[in-house]
């Protein structure tokens, strides 16, 4: 197939390893991934803030940069995160709609119905569970609350880390519970978004995993940065990271920056 | 002004200024209406109920923050919310037709608020022409006083309660006060509020930021008198309730009610609870009052059959609560022979009016919504400055009230959620709040845009808006930039707006430092071959 990869913003500039991992995994599972270089984001920042307006600019761009898969040129789109997954197919056209541009929600629309979050495509779209890959590490899983209510991707995600040789897969406690991200929530509500994420953090260390995954690096930007300031031993890494991970190219979990800092973390986090 | 028990209460030394202190009107009272404290702690805090029980004065963040700092308060909330939770998702689960139930009372809901001025009118007929007395009140103002009227009418300055939500929102109990009557709240859970000279902070279970140590404390310094060593335990905290409220109830010439449905098709009014002090109350007293907001209308009586299996299951996780009182106009010679309706508008045809946000009046205040709410279960239901608390408070109580732009109170309750979507999937009436907060943040946005009002948040959103709607001031603005660098554009409507989001941020969290590739640059240099899309032929820059 020929799939047309949405980096996202967010990983594109700041968390590279989750479209680099995307890209790794369905090149190696045969398929041709294409970057359209036009993108840049899908204007949920936008929407989820209230600037209908604003947003506009941002989702056409997206739309029109990924309307040739209307035309075959592509035969979908994967974008590794599900809340951006999420906005495309229930906001972006809404919002056209309420600009009173239905044509570009029309279109919008349509290359949403092509777009598929990482694990939809691989198994709705591609039909595997069993991507081959390899992680001997002890994982835990957060499901993030739009793939699990916006997009509905249920245990999708579980069903191919549970395939992955050699990892040691445990469960959660309190997965569902939201981590206290919310976009720009985390910043204007502050206090209520930290109290969210103590708890997230507090389940996953219980957990004593090496690493907790996620689909979606705006929530791990959100718990890895929880986790650093705690000095946790437990990193982040994204599904697509661990999937695309072989016994050839293994990855590695990235090591704990540091024990208790009251600052931003300084060097990068891989 | 005398408090419930007739006790003098102390004028507070000062008013905080969240809360409009007006002599005659607000009742004055003890105790910390803020975040629910201790009562020992809440007596060092005296202040005052709110004038505007939709509107309490205190922007969602500040009164979080207060309630967040409250261990007591967290630990109470936690514990119950997790309880009702649980017992809510087993008596789901076991509903093998619960998505067409929901469907199907999403849907009559829908279909009441596309004809309510007919199916009120029905309602109204059938009502009276039963014997019953029906009222219409456009606000707050005319509902207290059409009650006031009705209750001197019978010449008694005292009326028992059965637990109401509409009464709540129109502060009828201090309304009612400042006439010179006193208001019995009956329901157990409400009773404890009002002796606590506290407010609700929960639809169903006012009392919910409570623990029973809390409460005992409040009976013994409360109630005229209580069984001999009474312990903490539930069930003596209720046979002392039991006990205080026999007396009011045999008293009582005048009962005022709220309704969960009002049957267009026979004129029929209802009332599920659990305690069967709504019972008493609806049965007793010689003159019975219901404030109902005109959204409670169902269609026919056959309508219970969807709805009495989704309130239930949703609100107590019980499969059916053990009392639902029906009352059609006046029955000769058995219960009140004097019964009235008011219904009560307050800003529901403002939310009608609107396409998306009307949807906020499906809701038939169940409270799943606040017990799978993550923000709630943390910061309770004061933060939200309102007798609606909880998601669907975050979407009602702003369109009750309307907003003036984001410096409004109200303005900030549709920002107060992460947009998990617990609530949407918890909703016996498939109100979808993710979406309406986010339609109602819009609202907040545009308020300020007609105002010319401009906000850090607009400036920043409008540089963010430049950037990201074009791949190579994307780029650009990200090759080496960490976050913040992007959040503020190249441009830098800078240093004001970056600063209070790292604030917010690191609070908490570390932020990761920006990679020293960005995955544009490791494509190009991996893929040098790919075939490179055409910069888009663009007319945006006019928009960003």
């Amino acid at each position: 197939m020929r799939i047309a990869l949405a980096a996202t913003c967010i990983a594109d500039a700041l968390f590279p390893q989750a479209p680099i991992a995307t890209v790794k995994l369905l090149e190696r599972l045969g398929h041709t991934v294409v970057f359209p270089g036009g993108q840049a984001c899908c204007g949920q920042m936008h929407v989820n803030t209230g600037y209908f307006d604003k947003a506009v600019p941002v989702i056409e761009n997206h739309v029109k940069t990924f309307e040739p898969v209307l035309d075959n040129e592509w035969d979908a789109v994967v974008i590794p995160s599900g809340s951006c997954a999420g906005s495309i197919k229930h906001q972006q056209a809404m919002v056209c709609e309420r600009a009173g541009l239905p044509d570009l929600a029309k279109t919008a629309n349509a290359v949403a119905a092509k777009t598929y979050e990482l694990s939809e495509l691989l198994i709705d779209v591609l039909g595997l569970t069993d991507v081959g890959a390899y992680f001997p590490h002890r994982v835990t899983y957060h499901p993030t609350c739009h793939s699990m209510r916006m997009l509905g991707v249920g245990d999708k995600p579980y069903q191919l880390l549970r395939a992955v040789e050699g990892i040691e897969l445990v469960e959660l406690p309190d997965a569902d519970q939201c981590c206290g991200f919310g976009g720009t929530f985390a910043v204007k509500n502050a206090d209520t978004s930290s109290a969210m994420l103590a708890d997230k953090v507090a389940n996953i260390e219980s957990t004593a995993a090496t690493v907790v995954s996620a689909g979606d690096y705006s929530c791990l930007m959100n718990i890895g940065g929880g986790l650093n300031r705690k000095g946790s031993a437990t990193t982040t890494m994204h599904l697509a990271e661990i999937l695309a991970s072989t016994r050839e190219d293994p990855a590695t979990p990235p090591a704990p920056l540091r024990a208790g800092h009251s600052g931003a973390a300084k060097g990068a986090r891989r | 002004m005398k408090t419930f028990l007739g006790i003098p209460l102390a004028r507070p030394s000062e008013s905080r200024t969240a809360y409009k202190s007006e002599p005659g009107h607000a009742t004055t009272l003890q105790g910390d209406t803020g975040g629910g404290h201790l009562a020992s702690e809440a007596a060092h805090n005296p202040t005052t109920i709110p004038t505007e029980p939709l509107r309490w004065g205190t922007s969602f963040p500040e009164a979080a923050q207060r309630a967040l700092s409250n261990d007591q308060l967290r630990h109470n909330l936690g514990f119950a919310t997790k309880t009702i939770r649980s017992k809510r998702a087993a008596v789901v689960a076991e509903a093998p037709d619960w998505e067409d139930l929901r469907d199907a009372g999403s849907q009559t809901k829908i279909n009441v608020l596309a004809s309510l001025p007919a199916l009120l009118e029905q309602f109204e007929r059938n009502f009276t022409a039963r014997g019953g007395h029906v009222h219409w009140a456009r606000d707050a103002q005319e509902a207290n006083e059409i009650v006031t009227r009705l209750v001197k009418e019978q010449d008694t300055t005292e009326v028992v309660k059965v637990k109401s939500m509409a009464t709540q929102e129109i502060g009828l109990n201090e309304y009612l006060a400042a006439q010179g009557i006193d208001a019995f709240e009956t329901d157990l859970a409400e009773l404890i509020v009002q002796l606590g000279d506290d407010l609700p902070s929960h639809i169903l279970v006012p009392a919910i930021h409570r623990n029973r140590a809390e409460i005992k404390e409040i009976f013994e310094r409360r109630m005229e008198s209580l069984p001999e060593g009474m312990s903490d335990a539930p069930r003596e905290l209720a046979m002392a309730a039991r006990e205080h409220l026999r007396k009011k109830f045999l008293r009582a010439k005048v009962a005022i009610s709220g309704a969960n449905f009002g049957v267009a098709e026979t004129g029929t009014l209802t009332v599920v609870e659990s305690e069967g002090n709504g019972r008493m109350c609806v049965t007793l007293p010689e003159t019975l009052i219901t404030v109902m907001g005109i959204e409670k209308i169902i269609p026919s009586f056959s309508d219970y059959e969807v709805f009495m299996q989704l309130l239930p299951r949703s609100s107590t996780g019980e499969r059916m609560n053990p009392y639902t009182s029906m009352w059609t106009g006046v029955t000769p010679g058995d219960g009140p022979q004097n019964v009235h309706v008011i219904l009560l508008d307050n800003g529901r045809t403002r939310a009608l009016a609107d396409d998306v946000g009307r949807a906020a009046l499906k809701c038939i205040r169940c409270s799943a919504c606040l017990n799978v709410c993550p923000v709630y279960e943390r910061v309770g239901g004061h933060a939200y400055g309102s007798v609606y608390p909880g998601p669907i408070g975050a979407i009602l109580t702003p369109q009750l009230t309307g907003t003036t732009g984001h410096s409004d109170p109200n303005a900030s309750l549709p920002f107060a959620s992460s947009l998990c979507g617990a609530c949407y999937e918890a909703c016996p009436v498939k109100i979808d709040i993710p979406t309406l907060l986010v339609y109602l943040r819009n609202r907040v946005a545009e308020e300020d845009k007609a105002k010319h009002m401009p906000t850090a948040w607009g400036a920043a959103m409008s540089a963010a808006t430049f950037v990201m709607s074009d791949s190579k001031r994307f780029a650009a603005a990200s090759k080496g930039a960490g976050a913040l660098r992007l959040m503020a554009g190249k441009k830098g409507y800078v240093q004001n707006v970056p600063l209070p989001i790292i604030k917010g941020w690191t609070q908490s969290r570390d932020l990761p430092s920006a990679p020293k590739e960005t995955f544009r640059e490791w494509w190009e240099r991996t893929h040098p071959d790919a075939p490179q899309e055409s910069p888009l032929p663009t007319d945006r820059e006019d928009n960003a």
